[in-house]
């Protein structure tokens, strides 16, 4: 039997929907254990990252944390996925680069509908907001990508098996969405 | 040889008058396109109907059908030049596909699914843009607009109202408004022009009448554009 291919996968500026997806291979879900091992995932809960042949990489990139768990994947996967459309191209998250950083905060913090204690949060722990969403691509070389929102469960099944066969993933016409 | 011309080693008939991608429309060729439409007078600003004539590079919407040309259409190279001119439309505006209404209808959508795009390729530019939702019935962003001006020559050609026109250059073209306030409300604009209809992509919509059809029985949901044609072309009414 072939060594089994070892899989990263993470959320950044995500809603972890494709993550969802992942999880809606069901049964399928125990054919690609035969072939994959999944290193550090939300799946997994492992929180270090070794070297892995695949990185599968759900929403933008928002903050400077996101930026560092980027940068570790790349460095530690061989091949690089960004998976749904927030890491293809920002997505929802990117909508807030029509406003200033400090716009948005004080929309959500201070100025907004229902805010009892208006403060911003500024906690040594939480990771600082970039000024703007980026797409992976736009901070590491992605390989290859995958989109929708979320993408499909079936796209995902699709692409593992052609994987699987060292070919390039081509999906189907209903497999392939951006919405 | 009279009136017949080639294209991808397909021999097709027209008459005389018609261009390239009329001539195509009718004998089921598709030819990818955003600014054209069949109604309306070509434009040739969009750049994906871009075709190699006799080995010259001309659009298809604008050039006169001729006895005899031999044309090139759907190969790997022309296909890798429209790809990259939808990348450019997309990154130059503000596509998020799951937050428009318009998803599963759009044109840009579905030529880029039909061109098999799967990643924006360029930097996005994530231009701040306006919205216009003065109107009652219509609603106009400007984000999503990709200058087309399908609506500025529906609303001259079809409707008599010069309701739109293109104001600004190089990427701070925009729409402009026949109004003093410069604003839809104000314009003469009404819903029942086919200047609305006629928008390829989320940029003017009727309002109210959003995420009528569930995933799965939109437009452009189970069939590509190269079968089902344009969204805007069909039967008033039926698209959404």
């Amino acid at each position: 039997m072939n060594k089994k291919l070892k899989l990263a996968t993470t959320s950044l500026a995500g809603c972890f929907g494709c993550h969802m997806s992942l999880l809606d291979l069901d049964e399928r879900l125990l054919a690609l254990v035969e072939h994959v091992e999944f290193d550090r995932s939300p799946l997994t809960d492992k929180k270090h990252l070794d070297h892995c042949d695949l990185g599968l990489i759900e929403g933008g990139v928002c903050n400077a944390e996101n930026v560092e768990v980027l940068k570790d994947f790349r460095q530690h996967c061989d091949i690089l996925i960004a998976m749904g459309a927030c890491a293809i191209n920002g997505g929802i998250p990117a909508m807030r680069n029509h406003f200033t950083l400090e716009e948005c905060l004080k929309e959500s913090y201070l100025d907004g509908i229902g805010i009892t204690h208006p403060q911003i949060p500024n906690d040594a722990e939480l990771p600082p907001l970039l000024n703007q969403v980026h797409p992976l691509q736009e901070v590491v070389k992605i390989d290859y990508f995958l989109p929708g929102c979320p993408l499909s469960a079936d796209a995902i099944w699709h692409f593992f098996q052609a994987l699987l066969q060292h070919k390039t993933a081509d999906l189907s016409y209903t497999a392939l969405h951006y919405d | 040889m009279n009136n017949t011309l080639c294209i991808d080693s397909q021999d097709i008939s027209f008459e005389s008058g018609q261009s390239i991608m009329q001539a195509a429309c009718a004998a089921g060729v598709f030819i990818p396109h955003l600014c054209f439409h069949p109604d309306i007078s070509p434009h040739g600003s969009c750049r994906l109907c871009m075709v190699q004539v006799d080995g010259r590079l001309l659009p298809a919407c604008t050039t006169p059908a001729m006895a005899g040309q031999k044309i090139e259409n759907n190969t790997d190279s022309l296909n890798a030049q429209r790809r990259l001119v939808t990348q450019m439309l997309f990154v130059e505006g503000d596509h998020i596909c799951p937050g428009c209404e318009k998803t599963g209808n759009c044109q840009l959508q579905a030529v880029a699914y039909f061109l098999g795009l799967l990643e924006p390729g360029l930097p996005q530019m994530y231009p701040t843009r306006n919205i216009d939702a003065s109107h009652a019935d219509v609603l106009l962003d400007f984000n999503r607009c990709i200058l087309c001006e399908l609506c500025v020559r529906a609303s001259r050609e079809m409707d008599g109202k010069n309701v739109f026109a293109i104001g600004g250059r190089g990427q701070h073209a925009h729409i402009v408004i026949n109004a003093t306030s410069g604003r839809l409300k104000d314009s003469a604009l009404s819903i029942e022009d086919r200047a609305v209809d006629v928008c390829p992509v989320g940029a003017l919509m009727k309002k109210h009448q959003a995420y009528q059809k569930p995933i799965g029985q939109r437009f452009y949901d189970q069939n590509p554009i190269d079968q089902k044609g344009d969204a805007n072309s069909h039967q008033r009414g039926e698209k959404t």
